[in-house]
């Protein structure tokens, strides 16, 4: 017999897992279903060589909501850290590294840039704030006469208001420019600005002369609201906290079924009323939440021909385009990097020796072509956490831009190995002795992530966070507040708001939104 | 400024894109009348439009069709896409069938009407008012389709009238007395093809031809030769205007604004607002506009169609229809006097609330003679129309000549 569900979660990454939590505890009979065998999502771990495992997708934590942690008690549930607060280094050749630490202050440049940097950081911490505001709630739609809407516009208005005159027009101003201009007129250190600009284009599409790259910087920072003072090391690789959430999940309720892939959101008289797996079997519910990405979703799941013109457009506009791989290394013992003592190796690592570099790295990829130099963000999580490589072993993991999911020349074993080497020599220029320890190796292009993670393009954000595809505008007019145009169906992953990277608030936002409107909404 | 005289003036290149049988009509063309349909020049007027009326409802009328706007739309998906595209069913219309529709946007909103012919297996033809291939398209996405605009590529003529069939047989076209009203055959014509669809705007008896441009000359020399017997003439928009008016078919851009061409929030209409309800068809698998049209049968219309039969024999054009009240409840979109019907009619919008078949309303008609303008409210019955509906526009065979 067919059983009948309340919602069936399409994927069980982290936001639908979040969403799942919320929905079983608000009494809703939730199913789960993921087409891998591991929960999670992005948030994975993966044994990419006997014996050595790396945070597969996502490598760091730094901006996981602390309401859903106390809310679904994931410290109880199995999440730990295996280190916080570490400091980001910039590594320069010469050694002069520069480092923002842990404690929000930088190390490696003049005390006129470090006075620069903590007006700096006060500044964008004010502006985080404030789009906390934002991410916390469903977006607001502009037209539409809502009072849920209208006083969340004003609470964000008000918030602008507040910010005083000097930050409110700085926002204003910085909100649309790039990072390049920015770190310009802010700073000294090539480095420094370097380091800092990088943030702004992580797992995006852009380089720093990319306009709403401060979105994107502020995006990457909201971890400096939620308790995070940079980069994070979750023990055992970030596949716990998926293995977290779905133990916090089952114990609210929800029933999970991993490597069960849908292959079809079915419609009943244009509403969604269920799913069909891979297998053929069909499980109903009254309404279908999809943590698939929208291109997945609308385009694969739903199907391009049960939607309107209008809709099938939007979807294919959204723009998907991603060019961050991952490299991963198994290595024989520490690598030595010039001018870093052990005990700092374990921290992040950013190869990224100026603006100009990152930039150049991008036109690469502009034009179909991965970065002839590329830079990176590297983390030895094993430094921390003994348990993800054999006794004495290490593992390195790295994110590489840039290089795009669509390679002109085609991702080929060749291709791959070009891309892999380069990156591998990049290492090695500031860590001399890397390449005798590297036991193996392997390079995840983002057209490898698309088909290991289920994403369109491999896009960790299902989509890019700039000014265009953020708030009432995610993923696009028309798909707002975690609804969609097909009734009966909702998004509540990283390609709905307020976006990606492991925070969960599109899960539990969607959940807020499906359990206020009701039962069949 | 050099002088430029009329002859100058007349030899002028046109802006106007040239049909392929301009050489034919120009020289029939006595009053240098032309229109601009769709960036093409064609006849308003040849030479007398009540006599060019009359050639369609007594003799056999010719017009140049060519500018109509056509899309080739062929592949495996082509039945499926156009299925999404439209609001009828598509399924339905079997090769060798013509099919009348009206396309909607997501709101449910009159994009164009038009005709589908189903040529042949996963092939067919779309005709349309609106130049609309950015939407046909966009809305290709996810179908395997190949959508090309034809409309160069294709010559057509409309020959309508009581003799229209009659002409044809003249001309050798065998068998085309059991052409069906809304069927399409071809024909071997001088060495390519012919095609010939029983269709028209006239309300007649009639046929439209279809051939590549290269043989659109000799096709014209033929049909009129054969034709002449049969008091074969060419007639322009003006009495194609009439004639379509009296038939009760409504035109995109005067009776509805398509919805591409909307610059006003809420001038466009849904096809049940235009009088077109019986197109739409929700027991088909998903179409463009389908949500926003189940929600607007649910809760109501805001506007109603109507035909009006005025009385008195002045043209209501431009008009506000009342209510017996006196309260203006919408306007008149086209309107004329039909010669053979002997009746004054209207197409008009009103709100939804009024209008129901049989109701009297009001017309407020202002008229001029040598300056002096007058007002008359004019009784208007709305009708089921429309005005003529000759039983020889479905019997197959027609009665021959």
């Amino acid at each position: 017999m067919t059983k009948s569900y309340d919602v069936v979660m399409v994927g069980g990454g982290h936001n639908g897992l979040i969403c799942a939590t919320y929905l079983a505890k608000a009494g809703r009979r939730v199913l789960v279903l993921e087409a891998n065998e591991q929960l999670g999502g992005g948030a994975a771990t993966r044994e990419f060589h006997p014996g050595f495992s790396v945070s597969a997708c996502a490598q760091w934590m730094y901006s996981l909501n602390p309401t859903i942690a106390k809310d679904l008690n994931l410290a109880s549930h199995g999440l730990q850290y295996a280190a916080k607060n570490l400091h980001s280094i910039a590594l320069a050749k010469d050694a002069k590294h520069v480092t923002i630490t842990g404690e929000g202050g930088v190390e490696g440049v003049s005390a006129q840039d470090k006075a620069a940097y903590r007006e700096f950081r006060r500044k964008m911490g004010k502006f985080s704030k404030l789009l906390d505001k934002l991410f916390t709630v469903r977006p607001p739609k502009v037209i539409e006469n809502n009072w849920t809407d209208r006083i969340n516009l004003l609470k964000i208005g008000l918030g602008v208001k507040l910010l005083g005159k000097a930050d409110m027009y700085e926002l204003l101003r910085l909100g649309l420019i790039n990072m390049f201009d920015v770190m310009e007129e802010t700073f000294d250190d090539e480095l420094l600005k370097s380091l800092i600009s990088f943030d702004g284009v992580l797992g995006a599409h852009m380089g720093p002369r990319s306009p709403g790259t401060v979105y994107g910087y502020l995006y990457r920072h909201m971890g400096d609201v939620y308790g995070f003072n940079g980069p994070a090391l979750v023990k055992g690789g970030m596949g716990s906290v998926g293995v977290a959430l779905a133990n916090a999940a089952t114990a609210a309720g929800v029933e999970i079924r991993s490597a069960a892939r849908v292959k079809s959101i079915d419609l009943t008289a244009e509403r969604a009323s269920g799913v069909t797996l891979e297998n053929g079997e069909s499980i109903s519910a009254t309404l279908v939440v999809s943590n698939a990405d929208p291109k997945t979703t609308f385009n694969n799941l739903v199907g391009r021909r049960n939607l309107e013109t209008n809709t099938v457009r939007r979807v294919k506009n959204f723009r998907t385009k991603a060019s961050a791989a991952k490299l991963h290394l198994a290595l024989d013992g520490l690598p030595e990097f010039t001018g870093l003592s052990a005990g700092q190796v374990g921290n992040r690592l950013v190869i990224a020796p100026d603006m100009h570099h990152i930039e150049r790295a991008f036109n690469c990829a502009k034009y179909g072509e991965f970065s002839t130099a590329p830079v990176l963000d590297i983390s030895i999580a094993t430094v921390h956490d003994k348990g993800l490589a054999p006794e004495g072993k290490h593992v390195l993991s790295a994110i590489v831009q840039f290089a795009p999911g669509q390679l002109k020349a085609g991702w080929t074993e060749a291709t791959k190995n070009a891309f892999k080497e380069l990156a591998i020599n990049t290492i090695a220029d500031y860590a001399p002795g890397i390449k005798e320890l590297i036991i193996a190796s392997e390079l995840l292009t983002p057209a490898d992530l698309e088909g290991e993670y289920n994403m369109t393009d491999g896009h960790w954000h299902h989509g890019d966070i700039s000014l265009d595809q953020v708030v009432m505008m995610r993923p696009f007019p028309g798909s707002e507040q975690y609804g969609t145009p097909v009734d009966g169906l909702y998004l509540c992953g990283a390609g709905a708001h307020p976006g990606g990277n492991v925070m969960g608030l599109a899960g539990k936002n969607a959940a807020n939104e499906i359990i206020k409107r009701g039962g069949s909404a | 400024m050099s002088e430029v005289s009329v002859q100058q003036a007349n030899d002028r290149e046109t802006m106007l894109i040239h049909t392929p049988f301009h050489s034919r009509s120009s020289a029939l063309n006595k009053l240098n009348s032309w229109e601009n349909w769709k960036g093409f020049m064609v006849a308003h007027e040849y030479d007398d439009y009540e006599l060019e009326y009359f050639a369609i409802r007594s003799q056999t009328g010719v017009m140049d069709l060519t500018p109509m706007t056509k899309y080739r739309i062929t592949g495996p998906d082509a039945e499926a896409y156009l299925n999404r595209l439209v609001t009828r069913d598509v399924t339905k219309i079997k090769v060798g069938r013509v099919g009348y529709t009206v396309w909607c946007n997501s709101d449910g909103q009159v994009m164009d009407d038009g005709t589908i012919f189903h040529l042949a297996e996963d092939e067919y033809r779309l005709c349309s008012y609106t130049h609309c291939i950015d939407w046909l398209m966009w809305s290709a996405e996810g179908f395997d389709v190949e959508i090309v605009d034809e409309t160069k590529q294709v010559a057509a003529l409309a020959v309508q009238g009581p003799t229209s069939c009659s002409c044809l047989m003249a001309m050798g076209l065998e068998g085309i007395e059991n052409l069906k009203p809304f069927g399409l055959t071809t024909f071997p014509f001088e060495g390519g093809e012919l095609m010939v669809s029983r269709t028209g705007f006239t309300g007649d008896l009639g046929y439209e031809l279809w051939v590549e441009p290269a043989l659109a000359e000799a096709l014209w020399d033929q049909l009129f030769a054969a034709g002449k017997q049969y008091l074969i003439r060419p007639f322009g928009l003006y009495a194609l205007d009439m004639a379509r008016k009296e038939a009760g078919f409504i035109q995109a851009a005067v009776d509805f604004v398509p919805a591409e061409d909307q610059v006003r929030v809420g001038r466009t209409r849904s096809p049940f607002e235009i009088g077109l309800g019986w197109l739409v068809d929700f027991n088909k698998p998903f179409f463009n506009g389908r949500k926003a049209l189940l929600k607007e049968k649910e809760n109501g219309s805001r506007y109603r169609f109507v035909m009006l039969d005025i009385e008195g024999n002045k043209p209501a054009n431009n008009s506000f229809i009342l209510n017996k009240k006196g309260k203006v409840i919408g306007t008149v979109t086209s309107a004329g006097w039909c010669p053979s019907a002997k009746a004054n009619v209207a197409f008009g919008q009103v709100d939804a609330k009024y209008g129901e078949i049989g109701e009297e309303l009001i017309t407020e008609i202002y008229y001029e003679r040598e300056l002096h303008w007058t007002k008359v409210l004019a009784k208007s019955v709305v009708v089921k129309g429309p005005m003529y509906d000759p039983p020889r526009r479905r019997a197959t065979p027609p009665a021959p000549f």
